[in-house]
């Protein structure tokens, strides 16, 4: 390829950024862009606000603690109250609880589950990989929010069930890449000597495969707890996710809607929030080296 | 990869219908399998058995699951999905007058953000490592991330509450004006159009790119064609197939928007006639409205795999 007749096919930032291009090349595996180093702070502040959130509250979350609702901030109330009355910063690290706890642990299963199943579908015969293809493949074509829908009006809402939904609604998005970098490995060398040396499959599968796919499914994961954060916020927003007195990001902004016409910051407050959340991992997932966006199947090797 | 245009067609469509077959049996069995029948929620906890048992019979409740979804999926494919548990209306007549609202919502989004989208993303692949391109880039991470519930509040609270220039509710008139058509449709289309725009201008120029970087692209560009007529001539007509995917993979994000978006706005469509069906438990609403919007899904794609099969100049010889 003669590197003047065509632009290369390197990252477009670099092009244009005043450090020489070589300096950035060879530092590109371990250094982040600049909107991949904000994405990662963003994950990182939400992360800990998670793990500490109980312990950091200023008061109970679901105390009436001021008689004014819909409060600005002040040095009492940083961020203000909510249309009863309770502190909002004690909402907000609590919902950002629920919202990333569940979110995570749904996007955990959903991607555990489609790892497996794709080594599974790789490693056994025909029948298997059309059984479990044709049904995953029917799952992928029910909008996750319309499963969701379906699911809430079946058996109600409640924190499990809508982690079970979450995790069910994106493990097909989880097999399809996982099938793809199995079945790619599947024919590479070192795979086809284990199995003429006569490992067993289970062998071929844990030992051979699943190292070389962790990489691109990490990527995956992070997108599919993106689009869970999204599901989530989204079913609480229509009252169907968490249920009071619980509330998670997106309750919070239900709760507080009416407050949104004198622009109370117990309603724009979560909504930063999610949107911060959001952006950053997705701002990081692009940023990371051979990320495997399903946007750009081109990137998946 | 053999086999002439039509057989290929034909096979995808008969995958399809297996698919929507499959997924009608998902749903009949998640919304049937539960504890208390509809019998139980129309007569409510007081509910004497022996009138239990007489409506459980007139709702054909008493038979095995099997024929109970048989009969259902008869009903299905002849139109006649049963009647709804709230109103006791037939539920197609309810989808009926619902279904042409949610496809002009559907169809305004469409018209609106596939021509953008198309010339946003070639004009961004022409003109790779530009601030356009790199523009595009950040609003297209932030825009996929963000959940359409806050553009559509944010709308609503600097357009319709603080500037008074659009209506937050959308009003569905009998013959509207062109005035009260832009004044309604505009916020929530524009909500809908938020992310759809973005995927897809991002994947056409993934797209258009992924042919420039092809031999024949650099062939071309080293006989000193320009720019343009590049992408125009030779990497668009080979582009086609993958657009057609990105297109219609967006378009499918409509389907859960619009869940948000018609609840948001009051818009009488079927996504919001499925919300109420959840808080009323009205199954055979729900059922009968999950039924559709998978069926939407399916054909967005099934639309997107002919359009590959069909733009591929390696199956036209036959």
């Amino acid at each position: 390829m003669s590197p003047q007749a065509v632009p290369s096919p390197e990252p477009q930032l670099a092009a244009h950024s005043p450090e020489a291009g070589s300096a950035r090349r060879r530092r590109s595996r371990i250094a982040l862009s600049a909107a991949g180093r904000v994405g990662l702070a963003l994950v990182v502040f939400w992360m800990i606000v998670a793990l500490l959130g109980p312990w950091i509250v200023p008061h109970r979350p679901g105390a009436v603690v001021s008689s004014e609702v819909f409060a600005p901030m002040s040095l009492r109330f940083p961020l203000g109250t909510d249309f009863l009355g309770r502190d909002m910063l004690s909402r907000i690290l609590i919902g950002a609880r629920y919202t990333v706890g569940l979110a995570l642990a749904a996007a955990l299963a959903a991607s555990l589950a489609g790892t497996v199943l794709g080594l599974l579908v790789a490693i056994s015969g025909r029948w298997v990989e059309e059984v479990v293809s044709r049904i995953l493949d029917a799952i992928i074509c029910i909008p996750s929010k319309i499963f969701a829908l379906v699911m809430v009006a079946a058996f109600g809402s409640s924190v499990p069930l809508l982690l079970l939904t979450a995790a069910i609604s994106y493990t097909p998005g989880a097999f399809r890449i996982a099938r793809s970098l199995a079945v790619n490995l599947s024919v590479t060398d070192y795979v086809q000597a284990a199995r003429v040396r006569g490992e067993r499959r289970l062998h071929v599968a844990c030992i051979e495969m699943l190292p070389n796919m962790i990489h691109p499914m990490l990527a995956d994961f992070g997108l599919r707890f993106m689009f869970i954060v999204l599901l989530l916020s989204g079913l609480s927003f229509l009252g169907l996710g968490v249920q009071p007195p619980a509330a998670d990001l997106g309750s919070l902004i239900r709760e507080n809607i009416s407050g949104l016409g004198e622009g109370a910051p117990a309603v724009i407050l979560p909504a930063i929030a999610i949107a911060t959340l959001t952006i950053g991992v997705n701002l990081m997932i692009d940023a990371l080296p051979g990320r495997g966006r399903p946007a750009e199947r081109g990137g998946t090797a | 990869m053999s086999g002439s245009i039509p057989s290929l067609i034909a096979k995808r469509i008969a995958v399809a219908a297996l698919t929507l077959l499959l997924v009608s049996m998902i749903v009949f069995s998640i919304t049937s399998l539960l504890p208390g029948d509809a019998a139980q929620a129309l007569l409510g906890q007081n509910a004497t058995p022996a009138a239990l048992a007489a409506l459980r019979a007139q709702l054909g409740l008493d038979q095995p699951a099997i024929i109970r979804y048989l009969h259902w999926l008869g009903g299905l494919l002849t139109g006649h999905p049963g009647r709804s548990l709230s109103d006791g209306l037939p539920v197609g007549v309810l989808i009926g007058k619902r279904l042409p609202e949610s496809l002009l919502l559907a169809g305004l989004t469409t018209a609106v953000s596939v021509p953008l989208a198309l010339a946003l993303g070639i004009v961004a692949a022409m003109y790779r490592g530009s601030w356009l391109d790199r523009a595009l880039t950040i609003t297209t991470l932030s825009m996929v991330a963000v959940p359409e519930f806050l553009v559509a509040t944010a709308g609503v609270l600097i357009f319709a509450v603080e500037l008074h220039w659009l209506s937050a509710l959308t009003f569905v008139l009998d013959h509207p004006t062109l005035g009260q058509l832009l004044r309604g449709y505009t916020l929530p289309v524009v909500s809908l159009c938020f992310a759809v725009t973005a995927q897809m201008a991002r994947m056409t120029r993934a797209a258009v790119i992924d042919q420039l970087n092809q031999p024949y692209a650099e062939m071309a560009a080293l006989k000193g064609v320009g720019l343009s007529r590049r992408v125009l001539v030779h990497a668009l007509p080979n582009a086609v197939g993958p657009i057609a995917n990105a297109i219609a993979l967006s378009l499918s994000y409509l389907l859960g928007g619009a869940i948000i978006v018609e609840t948001i706005f009051d818009y009488p469509g079927v996504a919001r006639l499925m919300v109420d069906a959840v808080s009323n438990r009205d199954m055979p609403v729900l059922q009968a409205c999950a039924m559709i919007f998978s069926a939407g899904y399916l054909g967005l794609v099934l639309i997107a795999d002919v359009c590959s099969i069909l733009s591929n100049p390696k199956l036209r010889r036959s």
